[in-house]
């Protein structure tokens, strides 16, 4: 019930996000997450954005997966 | 970066797998992952295949809808007796059985009873549906308890009289500390909610490594992540140094979300609360606060609930109570796979798609 998958934002109105789910344009909440702009990939959980992934990170964890293996 | 493909590469995940062998050197270990969603994609992935055998992975109480106690789900239904009401709640929550039905048995009698994708959905019904009282059936840990307190708070800045939420909503850090003071089952390490981690952050955790001196690693939720993370444990296993790792670092923070964090207080105050299998667990639940009580059913809407002992459903031989809580496995239980499968469920933990007993028989065990 925890689950949420990382989103594009398309396009963006106050606190309201338009997201791309699929092929289909989905309104995401996005007043948990202040900073998230068109473009950003969020994670969206309940029709909430929750946290905004940061890629800069997710390069590090690729990164050092591939340096231990 | 889509952040799903580049998590999910076959090559690298059996690399990792063979790496956990290397450092695990045939040491026996144990770990439980605490959330519903990671036991569906542990198995679903295939990860326990390719993991060695000396490594378990054990579910533990991570499925909000299985850890909810038939008492709250006997008053929804009373409530969704009136004539006055409109359920809502999540899909997950329909199906599962309390004392004498379910919610998805009550709307086939005709109870007005909706699965909403999002808590914002209830709060239009309510702005659309003046004369009726809509109630919302508030489950979940950290992760959604912030989208039902932002609804609550919609609902006071839009001054709605019609809004109700039951909140059920649990806190999984308490939980984890019972299982560890319980010493029912053996946890050489916790493989930590990557989604609940969003919002509370890594450090809400440190007591475990701290207190306890048991590994730990927050996990995301693609293959890679998740036997990255196991990787980590073995680790700090192998280098006797347990600690709180943060191996989801593209979601979440030291402090998790301030912003949903404070929502959250706002709205809602912890409390002791009733688990299913757990049974009371101190501070673990979230209830509503006063500010807000005139949004708080119980406050508001009186029922009756009436219980039939001829019509339990409850069957004693279900073990879900010991399954949430790490102790047997499904299938230990007599019922698993032939009274009791998803068509035709008896517990809960075969009812939700996230449950432990769904995850074995759906996947094989
Ligand atoms: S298999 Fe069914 S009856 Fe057995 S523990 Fe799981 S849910 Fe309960």
């Amino acid at each position: 019930m925890c689950l949420g998958i990382p989103v594009k934002i398309v396009e963006k109105k106050g606190k309201t996000g338009i997201a791309e789910i699929g092929g289909v344009k989905r309104e995401i909440d996005l007043r948990l997450v202040e900073d998230a702009e068109i473009g950003d990939y969020v994670i969206l959980h309940a029709g909430f954005a929750i946290q905004k992934l940061d890629e800069k990170e997710a390069q590090e964890t690729l990164d050092l997966i591939r340096e231990i293996l | 970066m889509k952040y799903i493909d580049e998590f999910s590469n076959q090559r690298v995940c059996l690399n990792l797998a063979k790496k956990i062998e290397e450092t695990a050197n045939g040491k026996d270990m144990t770990f439980m992952e605490v959330c519903g969603t990671h036991t569906v994609e542990i198995f679903k992935s295939g990860i326990k295949s390719i993991l060695p055998k000396n490594v378990r992975l054990l579910s533990g109480p991570g499925c909000p809808v299985c850890v909810t106690p038939n008492s709250q789900i006997d008053k929804m239904i009373a409530y969704a007796r009136r004539d006055d009401v409109i359920i809502t709640t999540f899909g997950d929550m329909m199906k599962v059985p309390g004392s004498i039905a379910s919610l998805s048995k009550e709307k086939a009698l005709g109870r007005d009873i909706r699965v909403v994708y999002s808590v914002n959905e209830a709060v239009k019904l309510a702005e659309n549906n003046p004369s009726k009282k809509i109630i919302f059936f508030g489950i979940g840990f950290e992760t959604t308890a912030p989208t039902v307190a932002a609804s609550l708070k919609d609902a006071k800045e839009r001054k709605l009289k019609n809004y109700f939420v039951l909140s059920a909503h649990k806190l999984i850090p308490p939980a984890i500390k019972v299982i560890l003071e319980s010493g029912e089952v053996r946890v050489d390490g916790f493989l930590l909610p990557g989604h609940v981690s969003v919002i509370i952050g890594r450090r809400a955790y440190d007591f475990i490594a701290q207190e306890h001196r048991i590994p730990c690693a927050v996990a995301g939720f693609e293959p890679l992540d998740i036997l990255r993370a196991t990787l980590c444990l073995v680790k700090q296993i192998d280098n006797g140094t347990p600690a709180v790792e943060n191996c989801y670092k593209r979601s979440v923070k030291e402090e998790g979300n301030r912003v949903a964090k404070e929502l959250m207080n706002e709205v809602f105050e912890i409390y002791d609360s009733e688990w299913r299998g757990l049974g009371v667990i101190p501070n673990s639940g979230l209830k509503i606060r006063e500010e807000y009580s005139s949004f708080d059913v119980e406050k508001n809407i009186e029922v009756e609930i009436t219980l039939n002992s001829q019509l339990t459903t409850h069957n004693s031989q279900c073990i879900c109570g010991e399954i949430l809580r790490g102790i047997k496995t499904p299938v230990a239980c007599k019922l698993f796979g032939r009274e009791c499968t998803p068509e035709n469920p008896i517990g809960p933990c075969m009812v939700s798609s996230e449950g432990t007993c769904a995850a074995y028989y759906k996947y094989g065990s």
